[in-house]
C-alpha cells in the first residue's frame, strides 16, 4: 500500500460524492418534473405513448407498469438476440445465439445484472450490443431510478396512495438523468481513446508479420452507460480490463466515479424528497463506510501477496499482481473492485479469481450484503431503505414507541413484507449453489479444486442474485443448467425483492405520517449510521457465513498453512 | 423498576406473589412442561423450530445408544436443547403464574353471591332470591346493608356507602347514589349500609370482575401488533438461518463430509433468535401484570402498547394537576396596614369557617407567619357565608372580623378600596387567583390570594416528559385568563380553556389527524365520547359505567394522575421487547466464532484459526454455545418479568444508551459466557 495508492482513492471517492451532492437534488428536481429542458421532446413521447404524466399511479399500477415495460424489453432482447444473425450492423456474420444463452443474456440485461456467459467482441453484432444491450442499460437503469423514485414519494406524505408515475418517471429519468450524462462521459471516454466506430474489426500486421484481428465498435458511449447504469456488461469480453475499454488510468478513475455517482446521489435524491437532506446523509454515509472498509481490505489483502509465491522469492513489494491492471497498480484495482461489487454494477478491470482468497472474499461480501453499498441505481436506494425499516425495527422500541422511520410507523406489514425481500437473497443464492456444488451437471463446470471450486460457484449465484454480474471467473458459465438458474436467480434478485418492497411503499405511502419530536428514533445521525451498518451486516451477512467459512476462508487459512489443492 | 413513582399514589394492594415464591415456580414448573405440548408451542416459531430439533437430536442419541455407537455428545447436546426449551415455557409459565395468583384471591371476592329480584320497579319489598349468574340485563335487584351486589349495575334508586375493597383493594367505603357520576356498582363489592335499587347492565361472565379475572390470568390474551410484527421479524430470521444451516450440507460436501445432523441442529438453534423468541410472550404477559399491579386494568395489550406510544397527554385541571379547591397563598395588607395584623384578622375573620377555603387561610397563617389560631371564644357570635351578603366573619370582643368579596365588603363596611389594594387586588384576578377582602369594624385591611394550588412536583413530572416527547394539554372548565395562569405555573405545554366535552373530542381528533397517539382520563359520562375517541382512556373505576365502557383502562384507584405511570410503563414494554430482541440478534457473532470452526474441523482444521475464544475441542465448543444459549433464557427472565429500567430523557440519548448495553453487550456477553461454560466443561473433564 502506498501513499499516492491512499491518494488516488480519497480523490476519486471524493470526486464521487463532490458530484453526488448537485446530482441528488437535480435528479429530485427531475422527478417533480421541474425539469423541462427537453420539454418538447417529452411531450411528444408522451403523447405517442398515451401517457398522462401527471395521473400518479398506486403501488400496484406502478408495479404493474414496470413488470410490463420490462417484459416487452426482455421479448424485443430475446428476439434480436436469438436472430441476430439474419439482422443488419453484423460486420462479422455472427450467427445467433443459443436459447440457453440468449434467454440468460436478455434476463442479465432485464435485471441491470449484465452477466455474461458470453464474450462480446465474439458472440455480438453491433446491432445487437447498441439496439439490445446498450438500449437495455439505459432502461434497466432508468427501471431502478423511477421505482427508487416511487419507494422515496412513499415517505415524502402521509395519507396518500399515488407513488407517482412509473412512465413519467421512466421517461423522464432517461431523457434528463442517463442521456446527458452518457453523452458526457461517452465523449470523455472518445477523448481518452475508447473506440465509437460502426467499422468493421480492423486487421493489423505484427511485427512478425503475423496479421492480428483488432475487435472495434460502437463501445465509448456503450461503456459510459455501463457504468453511469451500474449495468457493468463490458463491450469485450474482459471487460474493463481491455486496453480499449479501460485506454488509461484516468478513464479507469471515470468508470468508477461513474457507477458510483447516481448511487450515491440518490441517497441525497431521498433526502430531498422526504425533506431532510440529512436523513439521505446518512445513508450515504452508511454507503461510503463500506465502500472504504471494502477498499481497505481489498487492497490491504492484495498488497501483502500470495505467502506461497513470497516463499519462491517474489519481491514482497508487488503484492499479489496476478489478475491486476498492471498498468494502473493496486490501488484502482482495490477500488474498482470494491465500488464495482458494492455498487451492483460487475464491471471488472481485474480477476477476482487470481486475487488472494480474502481479497476475493471482499467483493462476495459486498454482493451478499444485499447490494446496497451504495447499489444499484435505484436498486440501492430502495435495498438500504429495507434495511433501514428492520433497523428502525429492531432498535427502534428500544426508545419506548412503536418503530417508526419518517414518522412512518413500522408495522406487521412492512416487517413481513420487509423479510419476504430480505429472505430472496440468501434463499437464491445458498439455494442454488449448495445445489450446483452437489449436481453433477454443474459440478462439470468447476475447474478448480477445493475451496477455491466452492467460491466461485457461490460467486456465480451471488453476482446473478444480487443483479451484480461480475464473474469471478473459472467456472464453464455457457451451459444450459447455469444459463438457466442463474437466469433464474437474476430474476428473483431484481423482481422477487422489488414486488414486495413496492408493497411496503403503498403500505407506507397510506400511513399518516406523525410529527417528528423529541421522543421521535432519531434516524438522520451518525448513532443510527452505525445501528444501520450493524444491522446491514448482521440481517444481510451473517446467514452467508457458514459458506464463506468453507470458501474464501478456508482457502486463506490453508493458503496460511501451506496448503494447495 | 427505576420508575417516577410519586409516593402515595403507587400503591400496590392486590396480593402481589414475588418471583422467588416457591409454591408459584413449583407450580410454573409443572405449567412449562405442560406448554411443551407441539400443538400449543406452534404459536412461537421459534421454540417450536427448536423442540422439532431437540426430538430429533433425541431421537439420534436414542438410536446411536442402541447401535452402539457413541451417543453422550448427541444426548448432551438434545438434553441442552431440551432446556432451551423448557427455559422459554417457564418464563412464559411464571409470568403467568403471577397473574393467577391475583385472579384468584379475585376469584374468592366473587364468590356465589345471591340476589334478591324486585318484582316490580315501585315495590322494594316484593322480591325473589335468585343465583347471581342468573341475572339478566335489565334486571332491577335490591341490594341491602351487609349484601354482596350481585352484578354490575347503575343505581336507579337510594343512596348508601359501598365497600368496594374486592375490585380495589381499598377498605374505606364509599358513597354510591343514583343519578350523577357515581351511580354505578360492581358486581362483588359489598353494601356497608343503607340500600340500593340496581338494574343489572352486565350479562353473567362478563361482568366488570370476570373481565378483570380474565384479564390477569391472561385467558383473552392477544398478541398486540407490536408483538405480531416482531414475530414475523423472528420467523424470517428463523427461516433464513434454515435455508443457511440446510445448504451447508451441500456446501460442505464440496471437498469434505458434511457436519453430523447434530452439529447442524446445534447450529440452527444457537442461531435462530431463541432469546427473545422464548421471551417474548413473558415480556408481554409481565408488562400487562406491572399495570394490574399498579391498580391500572387494560381491556388489551394493544392499549398498554398503545400508552407507550402517546405523543399528547389531556389531563384534567381539577384533582389531577391542582388539588381541586382554592386555598390561601398569600396576604396582600393595604397601606399602612402590617401584614402580621392582617393575617391575625384573616384568622379571626375564618374561625368559625368550616369551608376548605377557611380552614386553608388558618394553616397559611400558621404557617407563613406563625399566627396560631385561638380557640372560638363563648362570646364570639360566628357570623355565616350567605348568598345576599356574600360575606362571613366573626363578632368577639367588641370587634367585628369580616371576609369575603372584594365589592361586598366594600359595600357592607361603606368605604372605598385603597387606590394601591385595588391594583393588587386586579392584578390577583389577572393571575387567575381569587381575591377576598379583610375587614375589621369599617376597614379594610388588605386582602387574602386564594388559589387553585399545583399539587407538588408536577412542573418536574411535565418536563419529563416533555423530554420523553409527550406534550400535556390541561383541560379546565375555567376561563382562559384563569387557565392560562395555572397551566404557566404547572408547566404544561398547552390548554383548553372553558372546555366542554365536544371540545375535548375536537381537540383529540385534531391531534390524531396530526399523527398523534392521546391519552386521556375521565369519569363522566360525558367523557364517554372522548374516551372512546382516545388511544388511551383511563377510566375511574369511581366513575360512571358508561365512562368505564368507554375507557380502555380502569383505574381502580380513581387517580387520574396515574395517566403518567401508565404511560411509562407501555414504554417499558416496548423498550425491554427491544432491548432484548437487539441482544438476541447481536449474540449471533460469538456463536460463529465457537460453532464455526468445530464444524468443519474435519474437512479444513485450519479454519482452528478461527477459534479466537480458544475452546477446548470442537465437542465441547458446540456444547458451550448450547449451554450458552439455553442459560441465557433462564438468565434473563427477571429482566423480562421486571421489565428494563427506564428513565425519562430523550430518544437519542435512550437509544444510546440501550444500543451501547442490549448490542454492544449482546455481541460481547456471549464471548465470555461460552468461555466460561467451555472452562467449566473442561475442568469438569466433560469436553
Amino acid at each position: 500500500m502506498t501513499l499516492i495508492g491512499w491518494a488516488q482513492i480519497a480523490l476519486v471517492l471524493a470526486a464521487v460524492v463532490t458530484a453526488a451532492i448537485p446530482l441528488g437534488r437535480y435528479i429530485a428536481a427531475v422527478a417533480a418534473g421541474r425539469v423541462t429542458f427537453l420539454a418538447p421532446l417529452e411531450r411528444a413521447i408522451f403523447g405517442l405513448a398515451g401517457v398522462e404524466p401527471a395521473r400518479g399511479q398506486g403501488w400496484q399500477g406502478y408495479t404493474l407498469a414496470m413488470l410490463a415495460a420490462n417484459a416487452a424489453g426482455f421479448v424485443v432482447l430475446y428476439a434480436l438476440l436469438r436472430f441476430q444473425g439474419l439482422l443488419p450492423f453484423n460486420p462479422q456474420g455472427f450467427g445467433g445465439l443459443s436459447p440457453w444463452l440468449a434467454f440468460n443474456t436478455a434476463v442479465s440485461f432485464v435485471t441491470n445484472t449484465n452477466w455474461q456467459a458470453y464474450s462480446g467482441e465474439q458472440a455480438m453484432s453491433y446491432l445487437s450490443q447498441m439496439a439490445g444491450l446498450g438500449v437495455q442499460n439505459f432502461l434497466s437503469a432508468a427501471t431502478g431510478i423511477a421505482l427508487a423514485l416511487a419507494v422515496s414519494r412513499a415517505f415524502a406524505k402521509g395519507g396518500v396512495r399515488d407513488l407517482g408515475n412509473f412512465w413519467a418517471d421512466f421517461v423522464r429519468v432517461t431523457l434528463y438523468v442517463l442521456l446527458p450524462l452518457t453523452i458526457l462521459v461517452g465523449l470523455a471516454f472518445v477523448a481518452m481513446g475508447m473506440p465509437q466506430t460502426l467499422a468493421a474489426y480492423a486487421e493489423a500486421t505484427t511485427l512478425e508479420g503475423a496479421t492480428q484481428v483488432i475487435p472495434l465498435g460502437p463501445a465509448a458511449l456503450q461503456i459510459a452507460i455501463k457504468h453511469l447504469g451500474t449495468n457493468g456488461g463490458g463491450f469485450f469480453g474482459v471487460n474493463s480490463a481491455h486496453p480499449f475499454e479501460g485506454p488509461s488510468a484516468l478513464a479507469t478513475a471515470l468508470q468508477i466515479w461513474s457507477h458510483q455517482v447516481i448511487p450515491f446521489a440518490l441517497a441525497l435524491t431521498f433526502g430531498a424528497i422526504v425533506g431532510d437532506i440529512r436523513q439521505g446523509r446518512a445513508l450515504l454515509l452508511v454507503m461510503l463506510g463500506y465502500v472504504l472498509v471494502g477498499t481497505l481490505a481489498v487492497y490491504a489483502a492484495e498488497a501483502g501477496g500470495n505467502p506461497l509465491h513470497l516463499a519462491l522469492g517474489v519481491d514482497p513489494a508487488l503484492g499479489n499482481m496476478e489478475g491486476k491492471e498492471v498498468r494502473f497498480g493496486m490501488a484502482l484495482t482495490a477500488l474498482f473492485t470494491a465500488t464495482t461489487t458494492g455498487a451492483s454494477c460487475g464491471a471488472v478491470n481485474a480477476m477476482f479469481d487470481s486475487f488472494t482468497p480474502l481479497g476475493g472474499l471482499v467483493p462476495l461480501f459486498l454482493i451478499q450484503l444485499g447490494e446496497v453499498l451504495p447499489g444499484g441505481t435505484g436498486s440501492g436506494l430502495y435495498g438500504i431503505l429495507v434495511f433501514a425499516l428492520l433497523a428502525v425495527f429492531v432498535a427502534g422500541l428500544m426508545v419506548g414507541r412503536t418503530p417508526e422511520y419518517l414518522g412512518k410507523k413500522v408495522q406487521a406489514r412492512e416487517i413481513k413484507l420487509a423479510m419476504l425481500a430480505v429472505l430472496v437473497l440468501p434463499a437464491t443464492i445458498l439455494g442454488f449453489a449448495a445445489a450446483s456444488l452437489v449436481l453433477p451437471v454443474a459440478v462439470a463446470s468447476i475447474p478448480a479444486a477445493g475451496p477455491h471450486g466452492l467460491s466461485e460457484m457461490l460467486y456465480a449465484y451471488t453476482s446473478a442474485a444480487g443483479n451484480n454480474g461480475s464473474a469471478f471467473g473459472g467456472l464453464t458459465a455457457d451451459t444450459p443448467w447455469l444459463n438457466t438458474t442463474l437466469g433464474i436467480a437474476m430474476l428473483l434478485g431484481r423482481f422477487a425483492y422489488v414486488v414486495p418492497v413496492m408493497a411496503i411503499a403503498g403500505s407506507l405511502a397510506a400511513k399518516v405520517k406523525a410529527a417528528e419530536g423529541p421522543g421521535t428514533f432519531p434516524t438522520h445521525g451518525p448513532l443510527f449510521a452505525g445501528l444501520l451498518a450493524g444491522v446491514i451486516l448482521i440481517l444481510g451477512g451473517l446467514q452467508f457465513m457458514p459458506a464463506l467459512a468453507l470458501g474464501p476462508l478456508a482457502e486463506h487459512f490453508s493458503m496460511l498453512a501451506g496448503k494447495t489443492f | 423498576m427505576d420508575m417516577m413513582i410519586p409516593q402515595g399514589t403507587a400503591t400496590r394492594r392486590l396480593r402481589v406473589a414475588a418471583f422467588t415464591d416457591r409454591q408459584l415456580l413449583g407450580r410454573a414448573a409443572l405449567d412449562a412442561l405442560r406448554k411443551l405440548n407441539p400443538a400449543k408451542l406452534i404459536r412461537n416459531p421459534v421454540i417450536f423450530v427448536t423442540e422439532v430439533v431437540a426430538i430429533l437430536v433425541t431421537l439420534l442419541a436414542v438410536l446411536a445408544a442402541v447401535d452402539g455407537a457413541p451417543w453422550g455428545f448427541q444426548a448432551g447436546i438434545g438434553a441442552w436443547l431440551w432446556l432451551t426449551v423448557v427455559f422459554a415455557t417457564f418464563a412464559e409459565a411464571v409470568a403467568e403464574g403471577r397473574g393467577r395468583a391475583q385472579a384468584e384471591s379475585l376469584r374468592r371476592a366473587r364468590g356465589d353471591a345471591r340476589a334478591k329480584l324486585l318484582l316490580r320497579a315501585d315495590d322494594r319489598t316484593l322480591w325473589q332470591p335468585r343465583g347471581a349468574t342468573d341475572l339478566k340485563v335489565g334486571d332491577l335487584v335490591l341490594v341491602e346493608a351487609g349484601d354482596l351486589v350481585p352484578s354490575d349495575g347503575e343505581i336507579v334508586e337510594g343512596i348508601a356507602s359501598v365497600n368496594e375493597a374486592a375490585v380495589t383493594g381499598e377498605s374505606a367505603p364509599v358513597i354510591r347514589e343514583s343519578g350523577g357520576d357515581r351511580s354505578a356498582v360492581t358486581g362483588g363489592t359489598l353494601v356497608v349500609s343503607d340500600w340500593l335499587v340496581v338494574r343489572i347492565t352486565a350479562a353473567p361472565g362478563s361482568t366488570f370482575l370476570d373481565r378483570m379475572i380474565a384479564l390477569v390470568e391472561g385467558a383473552s390474551r392477544q398478541k398486540t401488533p407490536n408483538e405480531i410484527a416482531l414475530d414475523i421479524l423472528l420467523a424470517g430470521m428463523t427461516i433464513i438461518f434454515l435455508i443457511a444451516v440446510a445448504t451447508l450440507v451441500g456446501f460442505a460436501s464440496w471437498g469434505g463430509e458434511p457436519p453430523s445432523v447434530t452439529v447442524l441442529a446445534a447450529l440452527l438453534v444457537t442461531l435462530i433468535p431463541t432469546t427473545i423468541g422464548g421471551l417474548l410472550s413473558a415480556i408481554g404477559i409481565a408488562g400487562m401484570d406491572r399495570l394490574v399491579r399498579f391498580n391500572v386494568l387494560a381491556t388489551s395489550g394493544r392499549a398498554v402498547e398503545a400508552a407507550g406510544d402517546v405523543d399528547v397527554l389531556l389531563l384534567d385541571k381539577t384533582g389531577t394537576i391542582t388539588f381541586g379547591n382554592r386555598q390561601a397563598a398569600g396576604f396582600v395588607p393595604a397601606p399602612g396596614v402590617g401584614e402580621q395584623e392582617l393575617a391575625e384578622a384573616a384568622v379571626l375573620a375564618s374561625l368559625g369557617d368550616e369551608t376548605p377555603e377557611g380552614r386553608s387561610i388558618l394553616a397559611f397563617a400558621r404557617e407563613k407567619y406563625g399566627v396560631a389560631a385561638p380557640g372560638l371564644p363563648a362570646e364570639a357570635k360566628v357570623v355565616a357565608f350567605t348568598a345576599q351578603t356574600r360575606l362571613s366573619g366573626l363578632d368577639t370582643d367588641g370587634r367585628s372580623y369580616r371576609k369575603g368579596a372584594v365589592g361586598s365588603l366594600a359595600q357592607s363596611l361603606g368605604v372605598p378600596i385603597p387606590p394601591a389594594l385595588a391594583e393588587a387586588i386586579d392584578r390577583i384576578s389577572r393571575q387567575g387567583a381569587t381575591p377576598l377582602a379583610v375587614g375589621r369594624d369599617g376597614v379594610v385591611l388588605g386582602a387574602i390570594e386564594l388559589k387553585d394550588i399545583v399539587k407538588p412536583g408536577m412542573r418536574e413530572r411535565f418536563a419529563a416528559l416533555r423530554q420523553m416527547g409527550i406534550r400535556t394539554v390541561m383541560v379546565t372548565g375555567d376561563n382562559r385568563l384563569t387557565a392560562a395562569a395555572i397551566a404557566a405555573e404547572a408547566g404544561v405545554d398547552d390548554f383548553l380553556a372553558q372546555a366542554t366535552p365536544e371540545d375535548k373530542l375536537g381537540y383529540i381528533r385534531h391531534a390524531q389527524a396530526e399523527g398523534r397517539l392521546v391519552a386521556m382520563a375521565g369519569d363522566g359520562t360525558n367523557d364517554a365520547p372522548a374516551l372512546a375517541q382516545a388511544d388511551v382512556g383511563l377510566a375511574m373505576q369511581t366513575g360512571t359505567q358508561a365512562a368505564r365502557e368507554a375507557g380502555n383502562m380502569v383505574d381502580l384507584d380513581s387517580d387520574p394522575t396515574k395517566l403518567i405511570e401508565v404511560v411509562e410503563i407501555g414504554k417499558q414494554l416496548l423498550i425491554t421487547r427491544g432491548a432484548l430482541t437487539t441482544f438476541s440478534i447481536a449474540n449471533d457473532v460469538a456463536k460463529y466464532f465457537a460453532i464455526l470452526p468445530a464444524i468443519f474441523v474435519a474437512s479444513y482444521p485450519e479454519l482452528q484459526a478461527l477459534n479466537v475464544m480458544h475452546l477446548a475441542s470442537p465437542e465441547s465448543a458446540i456444547l458451550s454455545a448450547v449451554i450458552f444459549n439455553a442459560l441465557i433464557i433462564a438468565g434473563l427472565v427477571p429482566l423480562a418479568l421486571r421489565g428494563v429500567a427506564y428513565t425519562p430523557v430523550g430518544a437519542a440519548a435512550l437509544l444510546r444508551r440501550n444500543l451501547l448495553i442490549y448490542g454492544l453487550g449482546g455481541i460481547v456477553a456471549p464471548f465470555v459466557g461460552i468461555k466460561l461454560i467451555d472452562l467449566v466443561l473442561t475442568v469438569m473433564g466433560i469436553a
